[in-house]
């Protein structure tokens, strides 16, 4: 076949076969609700905190479901609890024990 | 009644026409191109979005076929117009009829097209008829010796694409997905399962219930992107490449087993048929009804009616139902007829 030089840098590529997924997994069985997230922004469209601080838990979220979590430390940090997603949050995702086990996640795996 | 209907087409669409047409005391005769009724719901195991099995459906029509005259492996070669209807067929035989109703359905989207998917170039790189077929037969474990690690389909093969001439949506290949990602999961249920889509459209009852379902008790993984590209490895895994869209970042995953979820196309045959009546052929080569709202079953030529996806992509719900529409507007028509004469 033709090569036409097409290539992916690799910084920005997401390597599914190699990502970090062992935060996703806990999650899954710590607050399953997880699953049931349809990317549609409800939660960071209402975040109080996203506001000031630029936290976008919808982003959060889809980076943490392909195995992306370089920021994640310190993203949820700027959550404050406040729970307005959960109230939006069409799909019933439990949005702030989401979070809480994202911290204890961290903490218990080392990351 | 008076009058003889020849229904073209022994699928959901002609079937449930022809048995409302019989209820009613009209003549019906079906032409049917294969040895067997039932279309493309015969390749099914089991339908969304409540998983029943399609030989259900097909039993439910079947037995009300009694006295309906089906001429089976029939090949259209000719119909004349002479105030009513003659079609004739390739051993000769005439048929005549008042009315015509045309219910020829659709054609799975050649897969090859897309050939950046690697569809019969690559082992493990199948179409979701494939993999129904493998639900239906059971056969699943001769094609896949290991329980696949990984398993996605790719939505939207042959449909919304303007490269293939295609800009329609088919319609079921989205909740097809969503059914075989929950099958597949059933039978390995360690795998990780994938599908990448452009949008979901759970546009019927029950639906985006099955799509929840997927997500919520399955763990099935959406991802939002159009495939670009694969290729495979030296143990015949897939190696897909997209944009995952809600990142906005490239994405690389390897895969052993790709499912293309294969749209509708016209039938090359229905076109010559629509040639032969006069009815129009939309923009998007399907059928052209008198009216897409008030007439869905007319045609513009008198006394020719349509039923089913040869308008257009349907599932088999509004199939069966557009079928009934169909017979009763072809009864109104007959009706008038004998009352003029």
């Amino acid at each position: 076949m033709k090569n036409f030089g097409y290539t992916l840098v690799e910084e920005r590529l997401i390597d599914y076969d190699k990502n970090e997924r062992r935060v996703l997994d806990y999650l899954k069985q710590y607050e399953p609700s997880v699953n049931q997230c349809v990317a549609c922004g409800s939660c960071t469209a209402t975040c109080p905190a996203g506001d000031y601080s630029g936290f976008n838990i919808r982003e959060v979220h889809t980076f943490l479901r392909r195995g992306e979590i370089h920021h994640l430390k310190t993203e949820i940090r700027k959550c404050m609890f406040c729970g307005k997603c959960q109230l939006v949050c069409p799909r019933g995702v439990n949005m702030r024990n989401l979070i809480l086990s994202l911290h204890s996640a961290i903490e218990r795996l080392g990351i | 009644m008076d009058g003889r209907v020849i229904i073209i087409g022994g699928g959901m669409a002609g079937l449930s026409a022809a048995i409302s047409l019989s209820e009613m005391g009209i003549a019906v005769t079906v032409l049917e191109k294969e040895p067997v009724t039932g279309g493309h719901v015969r390749n099914w195991d089991r339908l969304f979005p409540n998983r029943r099995k399609s030989g259900e459906v097909i039993s439910f029509l079947n037995e009300k076929l009694d006295g309906i005259d089906i001429r089976f492996k029939a090949n259209i070669t000719g119909i004349r117009r002479n105030g009513d209807f003659t079609v004739t067929l390739d051993d000769h035989k005439e048929i005549h009829g008042n009315a015509i109703l045309l219910a020829t359905g659709y054609d799975l989207f050649p897969a090859v097209k897309k050939e950046e998917y690697g569809y019969d170039i690559y082992d493990k790189v199948i179409t979701s008829a494939e993999l129904e077929e493998m639900f239906r037969l059971g056969t699943m474990a001769e094609f896949i010796h290991t329980p696949p690690r990984r398993i996605a389909f790719v939505h939207c093969v042959g449909s919304r694409d303007e490269k293939v001439g295609n800009l329609y949506c088919s319609k079921v290949c989205c909740v097809t997905g969503v059914k075989q990602a929950i099958e597949m999961k059933e039978l390995y249920p360690k795998s990780e399962i994938f599908n990448f889509y452009m949008d979901l459209r759970m546009f019927d009852r029950h639906f985006e219930e099955m799509y929840f379902e997927a997500q919520k008790d399955w763990g099935i993984n959406f991802i939002r992107g159009r495939v670009s590209e694969c290729s495979e490895n030296a143990d015949k895994s897939v190696v897909v490449k997209l944009e995952d869209t809600l990142t906005g970042r490239p994405m690389k995953i390897t895969v052993d087993l790709l499912v293309l979820l294969v749209g509708m196309v016209p039938r090359p045959g229905t076109e010559a048929l629509a040639l032969m009546l006069g009815i129009p052929v939309s923009d998007d080569r399907f059928l052209l009804p008198a009216d897409e709202h008030t007439q869905a079953n007319s045609s513009n030529p008198e006394g020719v009616f349509l039923a089913g996806a040869v308008k257009g992509p349907a599932c088999i719900t509004s199939t069966i139902a557009d079928g009934r529409a169909a017979a009763m507007q072809v009864a109104v028509f007959l009706n008038n007829k004998s009352s003029q004469a």
